[in-house]
């Protein structure tokens, strides 16, 4: 990986972080920086927007214009900054919990739209800022604070929700992944649409730790064993992770779609062509 | 701006059309909505015009959604609204909020309703005014604004806009479903006769600039995405630069300045319309649409002898405290007329002293009778007579 002079990338005026040692976010943070270099776009033009949560404090890491929202509702915000400036990249940057639980809602309606922005997602399968809760993503007979017999709701499969939802670009790698990660959020990034990237990635202190990976370096190795690069025609519908199984991981679409902007273009064009032909 | 934007002449049309074309013509390009009844048809008209005008319309998922694409698109740089009515004003809430904490400018337009929950979707009402003041969690200042006529629909969204982009705040368009349906004449003046909202943009270079250090008036300038000055906004409290700042100090600077920034300024922010007040014993108090049964109410009293008089407050946040506190002293007695069951009313009797207030309340689905007021004005009166 070549180095990147992370002082242009990160607001180094803030550090340290207020992240565990051992969490994931870092390293899916300096993975979109890495990927921010090896794009082609101005750094004035890139805008960071997150919800809130653990990993919802990278917007205020990140050294572009960066809006830290209210929990889930990164994307709503991030689609007014979008069409408000087309030529903003708009990158959402957020936790499972905020894009799927509570934010669960703007996430579809985006991925139909096919709002031009790239959602990166760290999945730690857990609620880490508020202490350790379930949610959404949280693997069957996982324990967690408000699961303490064990998880028995079923979870998203985030990949085939996203492309269900019709997002152009989905890929999942974990924090181990990390050379895969950066090209995947390179890919991302670059793509007309809505892309997605989730990275699954150790919480040790909520969630490794009631879970049997109780370090960050476990989380590594789990990573390292389990995880399972999809081939070809594979089924996204089997991408749901089970507590201690394998982690599909890989690229599950890259496909176009008219953007919302591009729809909305096109109707203007008509609007206007309709009214010149009227007046003439 | 686009001759479009602008339809000069004289109309015949509905306060919630007129919201719309009030926005329209100062320069929104952005509305983001959800639809509900009676605010309905600002979003619709906003659909159908601002394609021809080169803006932007999107119907959201929900209201929460409709509000922070508001507060984004306002970031990205344009004038942007929407709409609502109490249950999405509900839901606005939390976000509101945000725009407040992060000064960001935008205008919201309430159709009231009658509520509790869904209430009367076809039918008036003014019961969401303390949501309006203090409906988000935390301590704020807030701008409302409440129109009794589409012509004021038309005006008051356009000063809504004015005065969101000067102190950087949300401003609430407080109307209510029978002005937002009334059909009325709506005059739009020439587009050179229309004032037009300036966004404060950094007068520093960038790298002197910090983000919310304020001006002279408690305001920060506010640049957008994508000018280059790379700024982090948070609804966390935050110190000057943005960062975020857990503390009671930060929280205290922070807080205060949002506040005072409101306060301070109140005096100019004011709008108020008074008739009769000269020789008024009693004073009537109401706004918005419950004004126009106030005024004929007022008309009836003088007829029969009671020296009545009329102020309207056309800003009701911040309230005009110094008015009411002068006009106190003035009267005999005051008399506040609202379609609600005692909100105004309240911040009324705070600074009304000795005097006595009287109230002509109703919790909406139609508005008052002037004689329900007359009535109340006249047991004013006697009462003040006594005294
Ligand atoms: C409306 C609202 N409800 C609840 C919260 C409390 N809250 C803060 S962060 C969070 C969960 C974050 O979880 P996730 O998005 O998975 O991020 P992580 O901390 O795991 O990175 C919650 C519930 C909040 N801030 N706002
Ligand atoms: S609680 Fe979990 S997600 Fe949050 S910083 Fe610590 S390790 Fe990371």
């Amino acid at each position: 990986m070549r180095a990147t002079a992370i002082e242009q990338y990160v607001r180094t005026d803030r550090l340290p972080h207020i992240w565990c040692s051992g969490c994931g976010i870092g390293i899916a943070m300096r993975a979109m920086i890495e990927a921010l270099s090896q794009c082609d776009v101005r750094l004035d033009d890139v805008v960071i927007v997150s919800g809130i949560g653990c990993s919802g404090r990278v917007a205020g890491y990140a050294k572009m214009d960066s809006f830290h929202t209210t929990h889930g509702r990164a994307i709503p915000f991030a689609t007014g900054l979008k069409l408000g400036n087309p030529k903003l990249k708009v990158i959402v940057f957020s936790g499972d919990g905020d894009l799927f639980a509570i934010g669960g809602n703007h996430f579809i309606h985006a991925a139909r739209r096919n709002m031009d922005m790239t959602v990166i997602c760290v999945n730690n399968f857990i609620y880490g800022m508020t202490g350790g809760q379930a949610g959404s993503t949280t693997p069957p007979h996982a324990r967690t604070t408000t699961t303490p017999y064990g998880n028995f709701e079923p979870p998203f499969n985030l990949p085939h929700l996203a492309m269900a939802c019709g997002a152009v670009y989905v890929a999942r790698w974990t924090t181990y992944h990390v050379v895969q990660l950066i090209q995947a959020m390179k890919e991302a990034i670059a793509k007309r649409g809505f892309s997605f990237v989730e990275a699954i990635s150790p919480c040790p202190t909520v969630f490794g730790s009631r879970n049997e990976i109780p370090t960050g370096l476990a989380a590594m190795k789990f990573f390292k064993q389990n995880s399972e690069r999809i081939r070809d025609g594979f089924d996204v519908a089997e991408a749901g992770i089970e507590l201690g199984g394998k982690i599909k991981v890989g690229r599950f679409c890259d496909r176009d779609r008219p953007t919302f902007q591009d729809r909305l273009v096109r109707m203007e064009h008509e609007v206007v062509s309709a009214e010149r032909t009227m007046e003439g | 701006m686009s001759d479009l934007s602008v339809l000069t002449g004289e109309h015949f049309m509905n306060g919630d059309i007129a919201c719309a074309e009030g926005g329209l013509a100062c320069g929104c390009r952005f509305f983001a909505g959800y639809p509900i009844t009676p605010a309905t048809e600002v979003a619709e008209r906003m659909a159908r015009r601002l394609p021809e005008v080169g803006g932007v319309y999107i119907q959201m998922e929900d209201e929460i959604a409709s509000m922070n694409a508001i507060l984004g698109a306002s970031w990205a740089g344009t004038f942007s609204m929407t709409s609502t009515s109490g249950p999405g004003f509900s839901l606005m809430m939390e976000n509101i909020g945000l725009g407040i904490m992060t000064e960001t400018p935008c205008v919201v337009v309430n159709v009231q309703r009658g509520g509790p929950s869904t209430g009367l979707p076809t039918l008036t009402g003014q019961g969401d005014m303390m949501q309006a003041r203090w409906g988000s969690h935390g301590d704020y200042e807030i701008i409302a604004l409440a129109p009794q006529s589409p012509q004021e629909c038309f005006d008051l969204t356009i000063e809504a806009f004015l005065l969101s982009e000067q102190y950087r705040v949300p401003v609430l368009v407080m109307s209510d479903e029978m002005v937002g349906h009334m059909m009325e004449r709506v005059v739009i003046p020439p587009a050179d006769k229309i004032p037009l909202p300036v966004r404060r943009k950094p007068r520093v270079d960038k790298d002197s600039f910090v983000a919310f250090a304020p001006c002279e008036d408690l305001v920060p300038e506010m640049p957008s995405a994508g000018d280059g000055y790379r700024i982090h906004v948070t609804g966390l409290t935050h110190d000057e630069r943005g960062y975020p700042a857990t503390n009671a100090r930060a929280h205290d600077r922070l807080v205060r300045r949002l506040v005072d920034k409101i306060r301070n300024n109140a005096h100019k922010i004011f709008r108020l319309e008074e008739s009769g007040m000269e020789d008024a014993e009693v004073a009537i108090i109401a706004y918005g649409i419950t004004a126009r049964v106030a005024r004929r109410a007022m008309q009836m009293a003088r007829e029969r002898g009671i020296r009545a008089g009329l102020l309207r407050l056309i800003t009701v946040w911040p309230f005009p405290e110094e008015r009411v506190r002068r006009l106190a002293t003035q009267v005999r007695a005051l008399v506040v007329a609202e379609l609600n069951m005692g909100q105004m009313v309240r911040e009324v009797e705070r600074f009304s002293g000795s005097t006595p207030v009287f109230s002509a309340l109703r919790p909406g689905g139609e508005i008052q009778e002037p004689g329900e007021v007359l009535a109340v004005i006249e047991r004013a009166a006697k009462a003040a007579a006594k005294s």
